[in-house]
């Protein structure tokens, strides 16, 4: 489970989150929505230790996680899949998840395997330049790559960007399986809101910063004034 | 058919020398993006550790390794101390910041070791080889020097396709923000690539000065072909870099045995215009662009 309280983040003079609290519950996938700017992506960047935070606090599993730096991350359960997706191009298929696996200290064969029953695309181009991969595969990479470190809490920034539809509803229910039957925690940012609230337990709405809404998926859904105002659908 | 086979081995030797110095270059451009300038005065100031060492009496090969760690501890040091400040901050600053080393290392050397001409001690035999009633143009020296570059070209290889330290320098050296979200301590694979590559330096350092006379610019001759050749190369592989090394001492070597010494430079020049027309990227470049 992760504990947010009070975070602020900023760039200099400009404050990108104002005191933002929220949980994200074990075994549960939390979505956080809005505009562009809304600090969606500040907010993950944060919480993983990629940018530090002025005030507040962030706790995994009940050991507090502020401010550790980013590299330190995997080794205490948490798994970070950047926006624009990060796959190491230069690198093979299979070299891309070895490096996820090498945050547990080896590598082991029983991880790969799995991630390649995961994705199955993943498994036939395994000695593949990176580079080589679609959209749709090298999400799956990415995600395959951060569950290679066997994380508690998966933070993913915006997986819908530049798919196709077929493939986001693919990625999102697979995403699904893993926390039904694994007991992951995902934090899931999106501007796709009405595919994110699909899938997602919880959710959570940002406008500059600050948390404007703060429940159930099925709820915020229905909420015919907050998705005109937030979530543009 | 003599002069033929001597220009070949004098043009595999010298290939040899150009490829180390390449090596140097691509291990540092591959992990940090920034080509060394100060690598040659780098390795002037780990072969003069050797040769005071040599000239006080201490065995050959004690000093010649010794200059290998000298070379490892400053590469290491120079990466934390004056290159880490300039990371993430606009390329140019690390290229003036390296000249600038070259210059400070250069006369450093100057100042501790003087001008003069000194002679450094061949590692093996510098008699040709005798095949029948013939002498051939190589020597055991040579064959050390061609060994010894073969074989750091083998564990470079495979530090960097086999191990796990390897693949965290790769990932490092591509992305340092996703290396560094997986758990790969990316400061200390930087520091490690600038290390290897200033023992790698140093190599090229001692070879290039074993049987030859040693002054603190002995190595500038060296500095614009070894560029060269690892430009050739693509940077990024350091089998471009020996290939390209080789490319060049060959192609050298046979112009200044046929033709006309004079000419060296600007076949050099037109080597390295030739490729770059045909392969922008280098000989052995993966990628045609990065997409970031």
């Amino acid at each position: 489970m992760l504990t947010i309280t009070e975070l602020t983040a900023g760039y200099g003079p400009i404050t990108a989150l104002r005191g933002v609290t929220l949980t994200a519950e074990q075994g549960r996938i939390t979505a956080v929505l809005g505009a562009n700017g809304a600090g969606k992506t500040t907010l993950l960047r944060t919480i993983s230790g990629l940018h530090r935070s002025t005030s507040g606090s962030v706790t995994l599993d009940g050991s507090t996680v502020t401010r550790v730096p980013a590299e330190k991350m995997p080794a205490l359960g948490m798994s970070h899949v950047p926006e624009g997706r990060g796959v190491i191009t230069e690198l093979t298929v299979e070299e891309n998840l070895r490096l996820g696996g090498l945050a547990r200290g080896r590598v082991k064969a029983d991880d790969l395997n799995r991630i390649y029953s995961l994705f199955p695309p993943l498994d036939e181009r395994r000695h593949v330049a990176a580079a080589t991969l679609s959209g749709g595969e090298r999400q799956m990479l990415v995600i395959g790559r951060a569950l290679m470190a066997r994380p508690t809490l998966l933070l993913l920034d915006e997986p819908s960007l530049g798919l196709a539809p077929r493939i986001v509803t693919q990625i999102f229910e697979l995403l699904k399986g893993l926390v039904d039957n694994e007991g992951l925690t995902v934090l899931l940012v999106e501007q796709n809101a009405r595919s994110a609230l699909s899938v997602a337990d919880h959710g959570i709405v940002l406008n500059l910063g600050q948390v404007v809404a703060d429940d159930s998926a099925a709820t915020l859904a229905a909420d015919d004034q907050l998705r005109h105002a937030y979530l543009g659908f | 058919m003599l002069q033929f086979t001597n220009t070949a081995l004098a043009g595999l030797v010298l290939g040899m020398i150009f490829a180390a110095f390449a090596l140097a270059l691509v291990l540092i451009w591959r992990s940090t993006r920034i080509l060394n300038f100060a690598q040659a005065p780098m390795a002037v100031l780990t072969t003069y550790i050797a040769l005071v060492m040599i000239e006080d009496g201490r065995p050959y090969w004690l000093a010649f390794v010794v200059a290998l760690l000298a070379g490892l501890v400053l590469g290491a040091v120079l990466e934390r101390v004056v290159i880490r400040p300039v990371e993430g901050k606009p390329d140019i600053n690390a290229v003036i910041l390296t000249l600038g080393l070259f210059i400070v290392f250069k006369s450093g050397a100057e100042v501790i070791f003087g001008t003069k001409l000194r002679t450094y001690p061949p590692t093996f035999g510098i008699r040709g080889i005798e095949i029948g009633d013939t002498t051939i143009g190589i020597t055991t020296s040579d064959f050390f020097t061609i060994g010894a570059v073969i074989a750091t070209l083998v564990l470079l290889v495979a530090l960097f396709r086999f191990t796990d330290l390897g693949l965290k320098m790769r990932a490092a050296a591509n992305n340092q923000e996703v290396a560094g979200l997986l758990g790969v301590k990316v400061g200390a694979m930087l520091t490690l690539g600038w290390a290897l590559a200033a023992v790698v330096g140093s190599l090229s350092g001692l070879l290039i000065a074993a049987g030859g006379l040693v002054q603190p610019s002995y190595m500038d001759s060296i500095v614009v072909f070894g560029f060269i050749a690892a430009v050739i190369g693509g940077l990024e592989s350091p089998a471009g870099a020996v290939v390209g090394g080789l490319l060049l001492g060959f192609s050298l070597s046979f112009v200044s045995g046929y033709l006309s010494a004079q000419l060296v430079a600007l076949v050099a020049l037109g080597i390295l215009m030739t490729v770059l027309t045909l392969r922008p990227g280098g000989l052995f470049t993966a990628t045609q662009g990065r997409r970031v």
